[in-house]
């Protein structure tokens, strides 16, 4: 059972823009390996900051307006929204504990 | 990703692509207790492959990264347990080894070593600000953002043709920039860019400098023959130069070749009783997934008659 939910260009406003919450937004595509790679680690932290933070993944192939605007051109990239903003931008495969560092500054207010 | 449950075993395993994968296969297998320790994600360099055609057994090819997944499973289901964190060194005392990492400290009697290489970059102005802004060490994760534009391509090895066809599914022109002139790839994979109407080759020519304002705009080249500089517009950069054997934290511990890759003798063992090499970290290796999965075969298999003499 997923716990991060699948968002589209359609709903990325609603879901991700307009949440009270930092949202991670996990850009992937199903030809991607790193992506897949990247999957079970982003799963872990959506359980470990469940409450905390949404996680969202959105499909570049399905939905490629939303990366073109935020200027995504490499995948997986992970980017954390808060309050309607861009605040980290992460591309590229990365182990867990540089991910959580990341998701903690945006808790924290950075 | 729950942690280990406990910390000695017979067998530890660095590396979990398909050398350290094939290792822990045969050695779960073979009902030694057996770790692997990762410190990204499972699957190693083949993942950036959409498609391996080499790899004996599937008749019209295998995703890189579902081969590798469907080898930890495997693993799994003998039993080898896994862990993601990063080795930072190896100590040996007799039959003894203990292996730590970056949150603790694993004993056992044999290691396999099969932490693999890492992509080189080109160490060139713009490489690191323009990463995930045209720069990119994956064609088929990236290859789609690139639509009808040119691209290049840096490198001459089997990577870098691979790279280079890749991207001619979505490229309009592919321009494979090489400092030699001649490809190292194999025969198929030379005939098949030469021929390709897409791809053009830049021999005898280096980056100098990736340019751009937001993203990636063009490249500074140079003609390593004559001299001269040139501008090449471009929208992406693929980098394939090679890679590196992941050694690092065995130096002094471990004999290593002028590379820095890991000399064994022919039962893969590098020196050390007890302690093996294997795949694209192993001196020697001819960096294919079949022959990293055959290495680690032959290394636990020998680990095993290490253990029970």
């Amino acid at each position: 059972m997923s716990k991060s939910e699948e968002v589209t260009d359609a709903k990325f406003d609603e879901m991700v823009l307009k949440a009270k919450t930092p949202v991670l937004v996990d850009f992937w595509a199903p030809w991607c390996g790193p992506c897949k790679m990247i999957e079970p680690i982003v799963e872990a932290l959506a359980g470990e900051y469940e409450g905390k933070v949404s996680f969202m993944r959105m499909n570049v192939d399905d939905s490629p307006n939303t990366a073109q605007q935020y200027g995504v051109m490499s995948i997986p990239t992970l980017m954390v929204f808060k309050n309607g903003q861009p605040v980290s931008n992460i591309v590229g495969f990365r182990p867990k504990p540089e991910l959580s560092k990341v998701l903690d500054k945006a808790l924290a207010g950075g | 990703m729950a942690g280990p449950k406990k910390n000695k075993y017979d067998v530890i395993i660095i590396g979990g692509g398909p050398a350290g994968l094939s290792a822990g296969i045969y050695t779960a297998r073979a009902r030694l207790s057996t770790l692997l320790i990762e410190k990204g994600g499972i699957g190693g360099q083949i993942i950036n492959s959409e498609m391996v055609e080499n790899y004996p057994g599937f008749t019209n090819g295998i995703g890189g990264i579902d081969l590798t997944q469907a080898m930890h499973q495997q693993a799994t289901k003998f039993g080898m347990e896994t862990i993601y964190d990063e080795v930072t060194g190896i100590k040996v005392a007799g039959k003894q080894k203990t292996v730590t990492t970056a949150q603790g400290k694993f004993t056992a009697t044999a290691v396999i070593i099969a932490g693999g290489a890492v992509r080189q970059k080109l160490g060139v102005p713009g490489e690191a600000e323009f990463t995930g802004k045209g720069v990119s060490y994956c064609a088929t994760c990236d290859g789609a953002f690139f639509r009808d534009k040119t691209v290049a391509v840096v490198g001459g090895g089997n990577a870098a043709t691979t790279e280079a066809l890749e991207l001619t599914k979505f490229a309009k022109k592919v321009v494979i920039i090489h400092r030699r002139n001649e490809l190292r790839a194999t025969q198929i994979m030379q005939e098949r860019v030469k021929s390709h109407p897409k791809i053009k080759i830049s021999w005898d020519t280096v980056v100098l400098e990736i340019l751009g304002d937001k993203a990636v705009e063009k490249l500074k080249l140079q003609n390593v023959k004559t001299k001269k500089e040139t501008l090449l517009p471009v929208s992406g950069v693929f980098v394939s130069v090679g890679s590196q054997p992941a050694t690092g934290y065995l130096k002094g511990v471990l004999k290593l070749d002028a590379v820095g890759a890991i000399v064994t003798d022919e039962k893969l063992e590098a020196g050390v009783p007890g302690i093996f090499a294997t795949g694209d970290i192993r001196s020697g290796s001819i960096r294919q997934v079949v022959s990293a999965a055959g290495d680690g075969a032959v290394a636990a298999v020998n680990a095993g008659k290490y253990i029970s003499e």
